[in-house]
């Protein structure tokens, strides 16, 4: 794929092509081009330069969606399970994950660890590795294990790659994922100061993008992006400025993304794909790789739900972004029965209540098909925001 | 011989005792600030009592006031009250059921009010909901909060690194801070006293448990074997009393088999074994004594349970050693139940299938609780692939009375029984 000197509409198309391609073509025809193999994962963050360092195409899966009818992924999983586990499923028993060699499965909550087991039964011919991350982030402790544990995922990644993996070879793809993390940041950067050219539909593409395409590759496709969203001349709207937080896991279904926004809300800043972002700063790449890895992950990080906050200061995190970001309000969206999104949500809003930052919350799942009371509910927000500033 | 209904509750030597004990642990909890005692609130599984207790301090275990508050038809007003605050239906009972009931004044089973945590130890132990919940309390409460991390046994293994990751955690990070929470140093000499203490408890605890291999099984392994963990899962593990109390337990179990007799159920004796059961997953507690009518009536006993297992498994061997303190906590922690891989959980049940001679297994599906329930519905089917025992399926939840539908329960188990007895028939015709 050559993105260079594309247009908006032609990066959109490429974009949707890869949304919604459950029989993942590209990772297909990637495997067949670098005689490699691919590894899938699980939100929100795994150490991508590891995987792609022993030369294989690490994969973000988030779900089918609403794309795929969920026929036998239901009979794994009670009413009261969230949706992402089905279509998960669901894909693989219908072999369109079968062009991934390993599947990893990084801490985030009970239900995508027990998927772990499940799959370890379900493909015992497939690699299968859940990862945990330390909630302790004191270098000479939970810095410690974490290294550990990337050494063995290291080590796992060459065995399946049956490739050796130089310290070279990490440095460099730490170098291109801080590429690719700060063309991200530009991208976010571009949105927040003029919303009306990034709209979320495309940003919310182009990240889910960042999923599957080589890390390269996306970056030379966000650069494009941005070239060309630039000298474009899109209408300014009378919108509010949200920050959206919660989805950071099974993902809203398009049209309900397209329907925030078309209900009078720009989103400023959102949570979606976070992985791609799960790291504010650049990792080092002098030194030993694995343990720059592991220090960038015990600060300079985002908060998010399934990272323990030991500072106490739950909230803030949130509210900063508000600031930075100058959004008037904050639309919590979280699919239903997601406990870290749901267990977090009444902290989250307690501190906005005493900041006084107004905020609306409703739950989706991401096989919803009806909008109509969501759009409306975030419309009477964007209303009131614009009317009165506050709810 | 049939199984009488007396409608009143027989009571055993034992129970009292335990009465006894929990209710002196609440009434020393509901003073503890005026005798400068310092109070640890921390979670069963991967607790750590020896510890706290080494720096004469009162744990308080928040899904134990859950539970309490559930039998005692409480929960149901808590979680309205909890819902009110912003927390959603979908998530786990348990917390809203705590914060309902701190936000009604923290009256405790015993009617008195329990104290204010001086320490909130979050051992992060099989269930991501814990480290959620005590972010949620660590906005009520003055104190400091100190996390025991424990990794969860993803590839069905212990780790060296994990164990040396958990006790480095408890040397580094726990310690110290109990030592200044208690103004003591830790007394090492009085943390192996406790170990010592309860790796002997834990022995009989085995033997009961293991009793019920026998048939017919003199305890029930589940709704009885709540009562018989109680002690070792919560505040004495450790104790003198804690000892005492399972000596007395055992001397009463193997009376009981020595006479052929079966467990004692609220509604009497259940002297005829029809059904021996392995149960995956926590009981319901808001309906607890009807629920376990329902096995009673139809003369079922559980022979084994993994909910006896979500504070420590030790009949696979684990018991705390007093000659590696540390490393000895560390890997209870990381043994516990919940903290098994999906894989672990089927070898284990398995396992208890075919040494426990159970005719079938039943899963309870808890709706609240992921951590037990996501890849249940899988577990029922390798269960039955690889022992050709029938499974059967029912769901409640642990102390929301709205997810529990008696009459939808009973019909499932009746149904259940019936498969039962047609596969119990069709074996002993063949």
């Amino acid at each position: 794929m050559n993105n260079t000197n594309s247009t908006v509409t032609q990066i959109i198309e490429t974009c949707e092509r890869l949304y919604n391609d459950l029989d993942f073509s590209y990772v297909k025809n990637w495997k067949q081009t670098h005689a490699g193999k691919a590894v899938g994962f699980m939100p929100i963050y795994v150490p991508r330069e590891i995987v792609h360092a022993a030369g294989m195409l690490p994969v973000g899966l988030m779900g089918a969606g609403d794309l795929l009818e969920i026929i036998k992924g239901d009979a794994y999983f009670q009413s009261y399970i969230c949706q992402i586990p089905r279509s998960t499923i669901e894909m693989a028993i219908s072999n369109r994950l079968d062009c991934f060699d390993g599947m990893l499965f990084p801490a985030i909550c009970d239900v995508i660890r027990n998927l772990s087991g499940m799959w370890k039964l379900m493909f015992p011919e497939k690699y299968a590795r859940y990862m945990d991350f330390p909630q302790n982030f004191r270098p000479e402790v939970g810095g410690e294990y974490y290294h550990q544990e990337l050494i063995i995922l290291l080590k796992d990644m060459a065995t399946l790659s049956g490739a050796k993996v130089t310290q070279d070879q990490l440095r460099q793809s730490v170098r291109l994922y801080n590429e690719n993390r700060a063309v991200i940041r530009e991208l976010y950067d571009l949105r927040s100061a003029d919303p009306h050219l990034v709209p979320t539909y495309e940003l919310y593409l182009i990240m889910r993008a960042s999923n599957i395409l080589e890390v390269s590759e996306h970056t030379a496709m966000v650069r494009d992006y941005l070239g060309a969203v630039r000298s474009e001349k899109r209408p300014e709207r009378d919108n509010i400025r949200v920050v959206l937080s919660g989805v950071f896991c099974e993902q809203p279904p398009l049209a309900l993304i397209r329907a925030l926004e078309n209900s009078g809300c720009f989103i400023v800043e959102d949570d979606w794909v976070l992985g791609a972002r799960y790291l504010l700063k650049a990792v080092a790449t002098e030194g030993d790789p694995l343990e720059n890895l592991a220090a960038a992950y015990l600060k300079d990080t985002v908060k998010t739900a399934s990272r323990y906050e030991e500072d106490g200061a739950k909230g803030s995190y949130l509210i900063d972004l508000v600031e930075k970001t100058r959004a008037e309000g904050v639309i919590f969206a979280a699919p239903s029965f997601c406990d870290p999104a749901l267990l977090e949500r009444p902290m989250q809003q307690e501190a906005l209540k005493r900041a006084d930052i107004p905020y609306t919350s409703f739950k989706y799942s991401e096989s919803s098909g009806q909008f109509q009371v969501i759009k409306e509910q975030t419309g009477t927000f964007a209303d009131s925001i614009k009317l009165w500033g506050s709810v | 011989m049939g199984n009488s209904s007396s409608g009143k509750v027989q009571k055993e030597r034992s129970m009292l005792l335990q009465k006894v004990m929990i209710a002196n642990h609440f009434k020393k909890l509901s003073t503890a600030h005026a005798d400068n005692k310092k109070v640890v609130y921390t979670f069963v599984p991967g607790n750590l009592n020896e510890l706290i207790r080494a720096f004469d301090m009162l744990p308080v275990h928040p899904e134990i006031n859950a539970l309490q508050s559930a039998m005692r038809k409480k929960s149901a007003g808590y979680i309205r009250e909890a819902e009110k605050y912003g927390h959603s239906e979908d998530v786990c009972t348990y917390v809203k059921c705590d914060v309902g009931m701190l936000k009604s004044g923290n009256i405790g089973p015993t009617g008195e009010k329990l104290p204010e945590p001086d320490l909130l130890l979050l051992s992060y132990t099989g269930c991501f909901t814990f480290l959620k919940w005590f972010e949620i309390l660590r906005q009520e409460y003055d104190c400091p909060v100190v996390v025991l991390q424990v990794p969860y046994q993803g590839d069905g293994e212990i780790t060296p690194e994990m164990t040396a990751y958990v006790a480095k955690q408890l040397r580094e990070e726990v310690v110290p801070v109990m030592e200044k929470i208690s103004g003591n140093k830790l007394d090492e000499e009085k943390l192996r006293r406790l170990l010592d203490s309860s790796a002997r408890a834990e022995s009989d605890l085995v033997e009961i448990l293991e009793s019920a291999r026998h048939k017919p099984s003199p305890i029930d392994a589940y709704f009885g074997g709540v009562y018989y963990i109680g002690p070792i899962f919560t505040a004495f593990r450790g104790l003198e009393t804690c000892e005492e109390y399972y000596r007395v337990l055992r001397s009463e179990v193997e009376d009981r088999l020595k006479k052929g007799q079966g467990p004692i159920t609220p509604e009497g004796p259940l002297n005829e074994e029809k059904y021996r059961l392995v149960v995956e997953g926590p009981p319901n507690w808001t309906s607890f004594r009807e629920f376990w009518k329902m096995f009673h009536e139809e003369s079922a006993v559980v022979v084994a349970s993994s909910y006896t297992k979500v504070g420590g498994i030790y009949d696979t061997g684990f018991r705390h050693n007093s000659a590696e303190p540390f490393e000895s906590l560390a890997k209870y922690c990381l043994g516990c139940y919940t903290n098994l891989n999906l894989p672990s959980r089927i070898d284990l049940l398995e396992k208890y299938i075919r040494d426990y001679s159970a005719d079938g297994f039943l899963i309870n599906s808890i709706k609240s609780c992921n951590s037990f329930s996501a890849g249940q519905l899988l577990i029922l089917r390798e269960l039955e692939d690889r022992t050709g025992k029938p499974g059967g399926f029912i769901e409640s939840d642990l102390v929301d009375p709205r997810y529990f539908s008696a009459a939808n329960i009973k019909n499932r188990l009746e149904s259940y029984f019936q498969m039962l007895d047609s596969r119990i028939q069709e074996a002993s015709v063949n």
